[in-house]
């Protein structure tokens, strides 16, 4: 087994460019699950639908606005994506799960998962399931850079980048600002925090669509790599959940951490044992179940 | 000596309240004056704390009428109630443990002009001064107790609702609460004081309201006091 060390840290190089995936995605449904108590199943199909948004704002916005030429470009998409799938997120959370929140979560959680089959099922009657390729990656995001030890494409450096800076950039205002402060006081006991004079059901609104663009912002993120299609969502949160479940609910560093160790062991498996390596997460999430059932960064009952 | 009537502060009129199917309170029937403190007195499950988180609206529905400075709260959502001025100290003090202590402090949203500032608190409260980059439960409960009182002064609020402050500390703070409470009196505060027997504001309280089984069974005011010490000790089952 020719296993050099560039081999080796450049397939880690690659599994963290999963990883990063990975935390964004555990970290939006590691916030949501701590304010709105549910886990939120529709996570995937509305990462999926801010490729999309990548996607046909490049392709067939300026056609249907009777302008050929014009394409949402790759920077615009990074943040008109998030608004609008954010946006959905506020009308979901106002119309929909609001009027759960009295019951048992598990309502919560079929609701999700109902809207994720929804919203898949929707685009797979319009959309292309084997993909579509985004040409939207801007010019100066081409080429590769040379890491010393391998040359990396210079679209996945940034993809990391961008992806450590906002996981970090969310952790820190969660965890050292007053608006955080906020936050983990009504992830605690949202009732004491509204006899505060607090809008907990405002915060509750706008935490689930920050939560959920978050994941659009992952998908255009994605969008240049992977191509787009309707079920890149349900194959990305599959993973997502069993990192949910080894990092444990209600962590914002812990789920960050998890996402970038697992996308990185992942990485490392397929250099050691190729086969493994879709599925060692699942092995890993076994183990983590028997021997500390909270997760690594979950508090114990 | 009768003193001129205070300006009305609160006033609560056929109150009912619900968690879900129980019932849990009959009609209770209060009011209070600018600048009183009274008592609601009380065995384990008679309902005072309803009362109070019925006042800010954290009970599962409510009926009946009540006003703050004269405004209607009954249909008004939680945050908007505290708005009209009122701090609440929950039963076991509801300290965030993931916040800092000067988080804690700061949390609640300054609801009118002249609450305390930091450094005022921090001169009354010098302990806590010297954990505020501690988590908030690793503080002694009685520095603990002293965090959730300094919390809501800082925010303007003047109608207090305190549920059983004094509630497993030890004696000397206690006093040190007695003290407060008699500062507080003093400033102007309007106070809701609920405790399991009215030896700690007995000197302090205006009036004490007697709870049991959902209703006010009795009323004593402090002339009264004295000669009805049985009476309350029967009520309270000591
Ligand atoms: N969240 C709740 N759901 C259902 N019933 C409740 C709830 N909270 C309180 N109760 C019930 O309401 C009644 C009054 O409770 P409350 O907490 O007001 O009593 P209390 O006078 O404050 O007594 P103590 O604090 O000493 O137990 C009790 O019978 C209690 O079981
Ligand atoms: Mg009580």
């Amino acid at each position: 087994m020719g296993m050099s060390v560039q081999t080796v840290l450049s397939q880690v190089m690659l599994g963290l460019n999963n990883g990063v995936f990975y935390a964004i995605l555990s970290l939006g449904l590691a916030v949501i699950f701590g304010l709105l108590n549910i886990v939120n199943f529709v996570h995937g199909a509305l990462y999926m639908l801010g490729a999309y948004v990548a996607l046909l704002g490049f392709t067939m916005l300026g056609p249907l606005l009777g302008k050929p030429d014009f394409h949402l470009n790759y920077w615009a998409a990074l943040i008109v994506a998030p608004l609008v799938v954010g946006a959905l997120g506020v009308l979901i959370e106002k119309t929909m799960l609001r009027r759960l929140r009295k019951f048992d979560h598990l309502y919560g959680l079929l609701l999700t998962f109902g809207l994720a089959l929804i919203i898949q099922g929707v685009f797979t009657n319009y959309f292309n399931v084997s993909g579509d390729a985004y040409d939207g990656k801007p010019e100066s995001l081409s080429g590769v850079v040379d890491l010393g030890f391998m040359l990396f494409p210079k679209y996945r450096v940034w993809v990391i980048g961008i992806s450590l800076a906002v996981c970090f950039g969310t952790w820190f205002v969660i965890e050292r600002t007053k608006l955080g402060s906020y936050l983990r006081a009504g992830t605690e006991n949202p009732e004491l925090v509204k006899a505060f004079g607090i809008n907990v059901p405002l915060m509750i609104t706008l935490t689930y669509g920050f939560g959920v663009g978050l994941a659009a912002f992952a998908g255009v993120l994605a969008a240049p790599i992977y191509s787009v299609s309707p079920v890149m969502g349900s194959e990305m949160i599959i993973t997502v959940f069993a990192v949910v479940v080894i990092g444990g609910m209600g962590s914002i560093m812990g789920s960050i951490l998890t996402g970038l160790l697992l996308g990185m062991v992942e990485g490392f498996t397929k250099v050691v044992y190729a086969p493994a390596s879709s599925t060692v997460i699942f092995l890993i999430m076994v183990l983590v179940l028997l021997v500390k059932p909270a997760g690594l960064f979950g508090k114990e009952a | 000596m009768p003193e001129a009537a205070p300006k009305e502060m609160l006033r609560i009129s056929g109150l009912h309240a619900f968690y879900g199917e129980s019932h849990i309170l009959h009609g209770i029937d209060l009011v209070v004056g600018e600048g009183e403190l009274v008592t609601l007195l009380g065995r384990n499950g008679a309902g005072r704390t309803t009362i109070l988180k019925s006042i800010i609206g954290l009970v599962g529905s409510r009926s009946g009428s009540i006003t703050v400075h004269g405004t209607e709260t009954i249909n008004l959502p939680t945050h908007k109630i505290a708005h009209l001025g009122i701090g609440y100290c929950p039963e076991e003090r509801g300290i965030f443990s993931s916040l800092t202590v000067e988080e804690n402090l700061m949390l609640p949203v300054v609801v009118r002009k002249g609450g305390l500032s930091l450094p005022e608190i921090y001169d009354m409260f010098p302990n806590l001064l010297e954990r505020r980059t501690s988590m908030g439960t690793r503080l002694s409960g009685g520095e603990q107790q002293m965090l959730a009182m300094a919390r809501i002064l800082r925010t303007g609020a003047n109608l207090l609702l305190l549920d059983e402050i004094t509630e497993g500390l030890a004696p000397v703070i206690v006093q040190t609460l007695r003290q407060l409470m008699g500062q507080l009196k003093e400033r102007g505060f309007t106070i809701i004081l609920v405790e399991q027997n009215f030896h700690f504001a007995a000197d302090l309280a205006d009036r004490h309201y007697v709870i049991d089984r959902g209703t006010i069974a009795d009323m004593i005011t402090r002339d009264q006091l004295s000669a009805s010490t049985g009476k309350l000790n029967q009520y309270l089952g000591v």
